[in-house]
């Protein structure tokens, strides 16, 4: 009987009844293969390596010989030499600020919107609608900021400056209004919109759709149900959309380059012409610094700004990712 | 003994079922009221205070704060503050989705209206169909158009996406299919370059490329290099998105079945995300070509056709709408906004067919 059985397979021949060897090393072109993927992965790593390597290295001297003077003065005449550029990083810091403090409160509600509030095909078309406002180019922003929105918003800049003077960043400056650094924030503010919501719309979806009934059931209104069990799950989330959209803003160029007057110092008079961002100072000054430190100043310039935006970013890769594990 | 007494049925209060969803009558005046309500008592103090029709941006602002004053203290008293925190969140919410989408429409209706006269309209063939070197004034005769740029930007982003593609690609299968020591560096890297000002990238080239060849340095090829910079991110992130949708249950018949690790990734992974991977490659193009300040600082820009993007500085779509609305006179906004136009409509149309191929079929759906 077992002859039988066995028969078929013999006559198949003996070397397929040998099973085959399994071994956990990898062929040939296999190993080649995963080496032509680390070779890919070790491009791209180096690249930014090396760019970090070299923007440091070429602005190491203007550090060297400026010392701490560079990030405390805000004197740039690259003809003798001086270089600071404190107004420029303070111009920075304000308009991604001013940027933040418009879209957040609008990126969240419409992150709302599109999770909870909008019913189904409405939402996709939210959703496609605050994506095609990411594709927008930079450049497009800044033309409409400055030939449209600047002159809409004199007047009330007029008005504030007039009867909001009571807090100190809308007390009346010298100059013209407008091209300021309030109206380049409002702008970089709908510029960085679509990320910080659909960053934060991403990690609100995740939470667990059954607390959310739960509350509803429990006679919750919708505003007690995110209060109470999405924004409290998606905190760190919503945080690191926020941190997102800051980098985002801090680096912003073109748009703040056709907006504002460029004038490199410290600006407290937000609502009027001048004041200064760093991608703003690269572009005025890349092709003018003629020769010596000038261009040598631009990148430590360029480099502290990368520093920063890069902290940023990382610390709000890090919290959203601790946030996208369920509670 | 019984503790619980119940009333008499004709004491029990009338009980009417809660309505869950729909809007009433009475929804709807609670809304309107207090809108027109606003709108009256804005409206007067307005005139009142003499502010012509230029004011309505301060209008819409001060009637949206009146409204909500109203609306929330109205609600409050009718209906208890948990109703009238719902509505007014309710309001927060409708407000700040319609600025977003508001903004969006905004901008593109501006652009589209404006720029219609140079790109479509008056100048319609020659804008097409010339370049700049005559230089003056858009008109039908003077034969000057943006032909330039265009070429100038399909070639730079061109070599940029023939560079980055594969690299790109590879590197989003090492991260997802066989990570070893790199991929943690990888990550954050991208991470790094995905929040990187475009400026930088820009400058990097400016720096390593440009200065060095004196005349010679500003050129397309410059140009498409820093492109590249902006979009490798953009695609690796995408990329390995993905490729993470590709079912594992495909990977392990492909393994099952005995074909090795690199067969299992270009005739099965590579082959399932086909389509999501154009995605990746299309938003990445999308991202690269509305950016200014990378070709401002290596493309050089030039008001002649240059063919080659090797030898020469070449023009660029964004650079040249920024360089004319530098040069802007009352007249040549109109260039300004038709090449914004132009600009508009290619990152739109990439958008568009991105969505179609990336919504056509799900990554991991099987391919036959």
């Amino acid at each position: 009987m077992t002859a039988t059985a066995m028969s078929p397979k013999v006559r198949l021949g003996a070397a397929d009844e040998l099973p085959r060897t399994l071994s956990r090393q990898r062929s040939r072109p296999d190993t080649a293969f995963r080496l032509l993927l680390v070779c890919c992965a070790s491009v791209v790593v180096l690249l930014i390596f090396a760019i970090i390597v070299f923007l440091a290295n070429k602005g190491w001297p203007v550090l060297r010989t400026s010392g701490l003077n560079f990030f405390s003065s805000s004197v740039w005449q690259p003809a003798t030499g001086r270089f600071g550029v404190l107004g420029d990083l303070l111009g920075s810091v304000t308009v991604a600020l001013i940027a933040l403090l418009v879209a957040f409160p609008v990126s969240l509600a419409t992150a709302l919107a599109i999770n909870e509030y909008v019913p189904g095909p409405a939402r996709r078309v939210l959703i496609t609608l605050v994506d095609l406002l990411a594709a927008v180019p930079s450049l497009v922003f800044g033309l409409w900021g400055v030939i449209v929105f600047d002159s809409w918003l004199i007047g009330p800049s007029a008005w504030l400056s007039k009867h909001a003077a009571f807090f100190p960043l809308f007390q009346p400056g010298q100059g013209e209004l407008g091209r300021s650094l309030f109206v380049c924030g409002l702008v970089v503010g709908v510029m960085v919109t679509p990320i910080i919501t659909s960053v934060s719309r991403e990690v609100m979806s995740q939470t667990p759709r059954d607390l959310c009934e739960g509350a509803l059931a429990l006679g919750g209104t919708k505003w007690g149900m995110v209060t109470d069990v999405i924004l409290p799950f998606a905190r760190n989330g919503i945080i690191g959309a926020a941190l997102l959209g800051l980098g985002r803003a801090l680096g912003e160029t073109m748009a703040v380059t056709l907006i504002l007057s460029i004038t490199n110092v410290p600006m407290s008079h937000i609502l009027y012409a001048g004041g200064g961002t760093i991608p703003a100072l690269i572009v005025d000054w890349y092709d003018q610094v003629g020769p010596g430190r000038g261009l040598d100043a631009l990148t430590l310039a360029g480099l502290s700004l990368f520093v920063v935006t890069l902290a940023v970013n990382v610390v709000a890769r890090i919290i959203t990712s601790r946030s996208a594990r369920p509670a | 003994m019984s503790i619980v007494t119940s009333p008499a049925p004709s004491e029990q209060p009338h009980d009417v079922p809660r309505r869950l969803s729909g809007l009433s009558a009475t929804d709807i005046a609670e809304v309107l009221l207090p809108a027109v309500a606003a709108a009256c008592l804005v409206g007067v103090v307005f005139v009142l205070a003499g502010f012509g029709p230029g004011a309505w941006l301060g209008f819409v602002i001060c009637w949206l704060g009146v409204f909500v004053l109203n609306y929330g203290v109205m609600t409050a008293r009718r209906h208890g503050p948990l109703v009238a925190k719902d509505r007014l969140a309710r309001v927060w919410v409708i407000t700040g989705s319609a600025v977003a989408v508001g903004a969006l429409a905004w901008i593109l209706i501006y652009v589209l209206v404006n720029g219609w006269f140079a790109a479509f309209g008056h100048n319609f063939p020659s804008f097409w169909a010339h370049d700049f070197s005559k230089g003056g004034v858009l008109d039908v005769k003077a034969r000057v158009g943006a032909l330039h740029a265009i070429v100038g930007t399909l070639e730079q982003v061109g070599l940029a996406t023939f560079a980055t593609t594969p690299l790109a690609i590879l590197a989003a299968v090492y991260l997802n299919e066989m990570p070893g020591r790199l991929a943690v560096p990888l990550r954050i890297v991208v991470d790094a370059m995905s929040g990187m000002p475009s400026v930088i990238a820009g400058l990097f080239i400016f720096i390593i490329w440009v200065v060095p060849r004196k005349l010679n340095g500003f050129s397309g090829l410059a140009a498409a290099m820093a492109i590249a910079i902006i979009m490798m991110p953009t695609v690796i992130r995408t990329s390995e998105e993905v490729l993470r949708l590709v079912p594992g249950t495909l990977r392990e018949a492909a393994l099952a079945l005995g074909s090795p690790e690199r067969r299992m990734v270009i005739r099965v992974v590579l082959p399932t995300a086909r389509s999501g991977l154009v995605t990746a490659v299309i938003l990445g193009v999308a991202r690269a070509t509305g950016e200014t300040a990378p070709v401002l600082l290596t493309a050089g820009g030039n008001p002649r056709l240059n063919l080659s993007p090797f030898r020469g500085p070449q023009a660029d779509l964004p650079l040249q709408v920024y360089s004319w609305f530098g040069t802007a006179g009352p007249t040549s906004l109109h260039e300004t906004w038709g090449g914004a136009l132009v600009l508009i409509l290619v990152v739109l149309t990439l958008f568009v067919l991105a969505r179609l191929l990336g919504t056509g079929r799900a990554a991991g759906a099987l391919t036959r």
